[in-house]
C-alpha cells in the first residue's frame, strides 16, 4: 500500500514540477501579451494628446487608469461616450465628466499667423504629435494633416500668434 | 432581325415597377443645343481627384483642347467644349453639390466653334499596344456616363488585372423620366456597338451582353440591327424586365449572369465589367474619330418643361440655356432636379452647368408633399422591395440609435440608396435619408479612427525619441562627472595654465529651448 501512495505522490510531484518548469520558461522566454489592458484603454481614448487629464498624453493617462491612479472621467475631448466605454471595459462606475467645459476636439486645427511668428520654436517643443515644423529663428507652420487640435501650442506661444480654426 | 426573347435571366430581388413617364421626351429625336455664349466646366466632373487646370486666364482655346489634366491615380482630364477665351477660373454653382459652388473654368465662346487639330492621326485601335490604348482612353477624359462618373480608363486598368468573362453594356435606364440612353441607342446604335468592340479588345474578352429593358422596343430593334450590320457574333442583346432598380451595376449583373456580386465587392469579382452604353459611344468617338468627351445626350423633361425632349449639349452649357432651348419652364415649375426622381439631386439654381454626370434635367411642378411620419408598424414591405435583400426596418432602428456595429453587421454598406423602401413605407418614414446620414457618420467615424491611430503612433514615436535624447544627455553628464572625479594633478595643472594664458571666455551662444 505504501508503494502505491509513494507512486501517486511521485507522479503528482513530477507533473507539478514539469508544468512549473514549462510555465516558468514560457513566462520568461515568450513575448508578453501585446494587447495589454493599457493598450485596450488607450484604444478608447481619443488620441488628441491634449494633456487636459493632467498626464503627458493619452497613453500615460491610460497607464494611470490601469494603475488606479486616475479616475476615468478626466478626458474632456472624449466626453461621456469615452467615460461610458471605459466604465464598461474596466467594470467601474461611469462618473460624470470632471471638467465638462472644453472646446478641444479633433475637428479643430491650429493655425500660426506666419507674419507674427518669431521662430522661437516653443510651439514645436510642446506639440505632442510633431505636427509643427520650422527652423530656429525662422517662420514655423502647422502640418494640418497631423494636427490633433489639442491647443497645447496656443498658450505656449510668446507672441500669441497661434489660433484655432474649425477644420474638418 | 428581332432580338430573341431571353429566358435565361437571373432573378432580381425586390424592386418596384414604377410608372415610366418616358413617352413625352422620346416623341422626337435628339435635338442639338447651339453653342452657348459661356461655358462653365467644373474641374471635378468625375470621381477621384479634381483635374488640374493647364490653361491661364485670357488664353484662347479651341474645341477639344485639353484645359485641365488628370491629377493622380484616379482622375480624368477636362477638354474645352467649344472655341473661345478662358475668362475665369473660379467658384461656380455645380449640381454635384446641389448648387453650391466648386472650382470651374469659364470660357467665353467666340461662336466659331473651331476644333483643335489632332495631336496624332487616328490609327486603328487594333494596331495599338494595350497600354497605349488605355492611356489614350484616359486622355479622352472619358468617364462612366451612367451617373457614377468613374474614370473609364482606370476601371479598365483595374479590371485587366483580374480574370474576366464578359462585358456588360448597360442600356437599362430604370429610373422614371430618364430616356437619354434610349435615344442614344435609337440614333447612334452603330457607335455604341463599335465602342463595345474597342472595350472588348481593351479587356481581351470575347463576350459582351447588351442589356436593354423591355420597355424600349425601338432601342432593342436598332441595337439588334447594328449588331447584324456588324456581324459580330460575340455580342448578344439581352432584354431585361422593366423593374426599378435593374440598372444598378450589381443588380444588372445578377439579372444577366445570375451571379450575385458579393457584399462590398465589385462586378469584377464575378467576372463581369459593366459599362454604360453612352460610355461605349464616347470611347468610339474618341478612339476612332478623335473627339474627346465634350458633349453628351441628356433628357430635359418633367411637367415643368414646355416641350420635353432629349438634347445633345456641350458639357459646360448652363442648365438654364438647355431649359430655354426646350421651350422654357411652364408656370407650374417648382423644383429642379439633376438626375432622376429617385436618385437625382435637387439643386437650388439653374446656373449649374451640364456635366459628364448629367443624364437628366428634371423639372417638377409639385414638391414631394411632406407626409406625416408615423411609427413603424413592422409590415416588412421595405424588406420585400429591397433589391440587396437588406432589412431596412431593422437598419432604421440601428441608424436612429447610431449603433455602428449593428449597422455594419446588417450590411448598411451594401445599400445602393435606390429609395424603394421610402416609396412603399406606409408610415412615410424617411428611410433612405437616414441611411445616407448613417453612412456618412460611419465614414466620419472611420476617418476619425484613422486619424487617432496616426496621432497615437506619432505621439509614441515622439515619446520614444525624447527618452533616447534624455538617456544620451544623462550618459554625457555621467561621463563628464567621471572625468572630473578621475582627474589627476596633471589635468588640474593643465586647466590652471589654460586659465592663466588668458584664453578669452567662450562666446555665449544663444540657446533655444531645443
Amino acid at each position: 500500500m505504501w508503494t502505491s501512495i509513494l507512486i501517486a505522490v511521485a507522479t503528482i510531484t513530477g507533473i507539478a514540477l514539469a508544468s512549473g518548469l514549462l510555465l516558468g520558461f514560457a513566462s520568461r522566454r515568450l513575448p508578453p501579451r501585446t494587447d495589454s489592458l493599457v493598450d485596450q484603454v488607450n484604444e478608447l481614448l481619443p488620441q488628441l494628446q491634449c494633456a487636459q487629464c493632467g498626464y503627458a498624453g493619452c497613453r500615460p493617462y491610460a497607464a494611470a487608469i490601469v494603475d488606479d491612479d486616475a479616475d476615468i472621467n478626466l478626458c474632456p475631448p472624449g466626453g461621456h461616450d469615452t467615460v461610458r466605454r471605459l466604465a464598461a471595459l474596466l467594470d467601474r462606475e461611469p462618473l460624470p465628466l470632471a471638467d465638462a467645459a472644453s472646446s478641444v476636439s479633433m475637428s479643430s486645427l491650429a493655425i500660426i499667423d506666419e507674419s507674427l511668428c518669431i521662430g522661437c520654436g516653443w510651439c514645436r517643443e510642446v506639440c505632442p504629435v510633431d505636427a509643427i515644423t520650422g527652423a530656429h529663428h525662422y517662420m514655423h507652420t502647422v502640418i494640418a494633416r497631423e494636427c490633433t487640435g489639442c491647443e497645447l501650442c496656443v498658450t505656449r506661444c510668446p507672441v500669441d500668434c497661434i489660433g484655432m480654426v474649425a477644420a474638418r | 432581325m428581332r432580338p430573341a426573347p431571353t429566358f435565361d435571366l437571373g432573378k432580381l430581388n425586390g424592386g418596384l415597377r414604377l410608372p415610366g413617364e418616358k413617352a413625352n421626351s422620346t416623341a422626337m429625336g435628339i435635338q442639338v443645343v447651339p453653342v452657348p455664349a459661356q461655358l462653365v466646366l467644373p474641374l471635378t466632373q468625375h470621381s477621384g481627384n479634381a483635374a488640374q487646370p493647364v490653361v491661364g486666364i485670357g488664353e484662347k482655346v479651341l474645341k477639344g483642347q485639353l484645359i485641365a489634366d488628370a491629377d493622380g491615380a484616379l482622375s480624368a482630364p477636362v477638354h474645352a467644349s467649344s472655341s473661345g477665351k478662358v475668362v475665369a477660373i473660379e467658384q461656380w454653382p455645380v449640381s454635384r453639390r446641389h448648387g453650391d459652388p466648386a472650382p470651374c473654368i469659364i470660357i467665353e465662346c467666340d461662336g466659331r466653334d473651331e476644333a483643335i487639330g489632332l495631336a496624332e492621326p487616328v490609327i486603328p485601335y487594333e494596331s495599338l499596344p494595350l497600354e497605349s490604348l488605355l492611356q489614350k482612353i484616359l486622355q479622352g477624359g472619358i468617364v462612366g456616363l451612367g451617373g457614377a462618373v468613374f474614370p473609364t480608363a482606370q476601371k479598365l486598368m483595374q479590371a485587366n488585372t483580374l480574370p474576366l468573362e464578359s462585358l456588360l453594356l448597360n442600356g437599362v435606364e430604370c429610373e422614371p423620366y430618364i430616356s437619354c440612353d434610349d435615344m442614344l441607342m435609337r440614333e447612334q446604335a452603330a457607335d455604341v456597338v463599335k465602342g463595345a468592340q474597342i472595350l472588348m479588345y481593351a479587356l481581351g474578352i470575347q463576350k459582351c451582353y447588351i442589356a436593354i429593358e423591355s420597355d424600349k422596343p425601338e432601342a432593342l430593334q436598332k441595337m439588334a440591327d447594328a449588331l447584324t450590320a456588324l456581324n459580330d457574333s460575340r455580342m448578344v442583346v439581352k432584354m431585361v424586365p422593366t423593374i426599378y432598380p435593374s440598372g444598378g451595376e450589381d443588380q444588372l449583373v445578377q439579372l444577366v449572369t445570375n451571379k450575385e456580386v458579393p457584399s462590398g465587392g465589385l462586378p469584377t469579382d464575378v467576372g463581369c465589367l459593366v459599362q454604360n452604353v453612352g460610355t461605349a459611344a464616347a470611347v468610339y468617338r474618341w478612339i476612332c474619330e478623335g473627339e474627346p468627351l465634350i458633349s453628351r445626350v441628356t433628357t430635359v423633361t418633367g411637367d415643368g418643361i414646355v416641350s420635353p425632349m432629349n438634347v445633345l449639349a456641350r458639357l459646360g452649357t448652363p442648365v438654364a440655356e438647355i431649359v430655354a432651348f426646350a421651350g422654357g419652364y411652364t408656370d407650374r415649375a417648382k423644383q429642379l432636379i439633376i438626375g432622376g426622381p429617385m436618385m437625382g439631386k435637387s439643386v437650388t439654381t439653374d446656373r449649374v452647368p451640364l456635366v459628364k454626370a448629367t443624364n437628366c434635367i428634371l423639372v417638377m411642378s409639385h414638391l414631394a408633399p411632406p407626409l406625416d411620419e408615423r411609427p413603424c408598424i413592422r409590415c416588412g414591405e421595405c424588406a420585400v422591395v429591397c433589391p440587396v435583400v437588406l432589412q431596412p426596418q431593422e437598419l432604421y432602428w440601428f441608424a436612429c440609435a447610431d449603433d455602428e456595429v449593428k449597422l455594419r453587421e446588417h450590411g448598411l454598406i451594401d445599400c445602393i440608396e435606390c429609395g424603394c423602401c421610402d416609396l412603399v413605407c406606409p408610415s412615410h418614414i424617411p428611410l433612405m435619408a437616414s441611411f445616407r446620414q448613417a453612412k456618412a457618420r460611419i465614414r466620419e467615424l472611420a476617418d476619425e479612427k484613422a486619424r487617432a491611430e496616426r496621432a497615437r503612433l506619432r505621439f509614441e514615436a515622439r515619446t520614444l525619441r525624447r527618452e533616447i535624447e534624455e538617456q544620451k544627455r544623462e550618459d554625457e553628464l555621467a561621463q563628464q562627472k567621471r572625468a572630473a572625479i578621475t582627474a589627476g594633478p596633471k589635468e588640474i595643472q593643465e586647466m590652471v595654465e589654460r586659465a592663466r594664458r588668458g584664453k578669452p571666455p567662450l562666446e555665449r551662444t544663444e540657446k533655444g529651448p531645443d
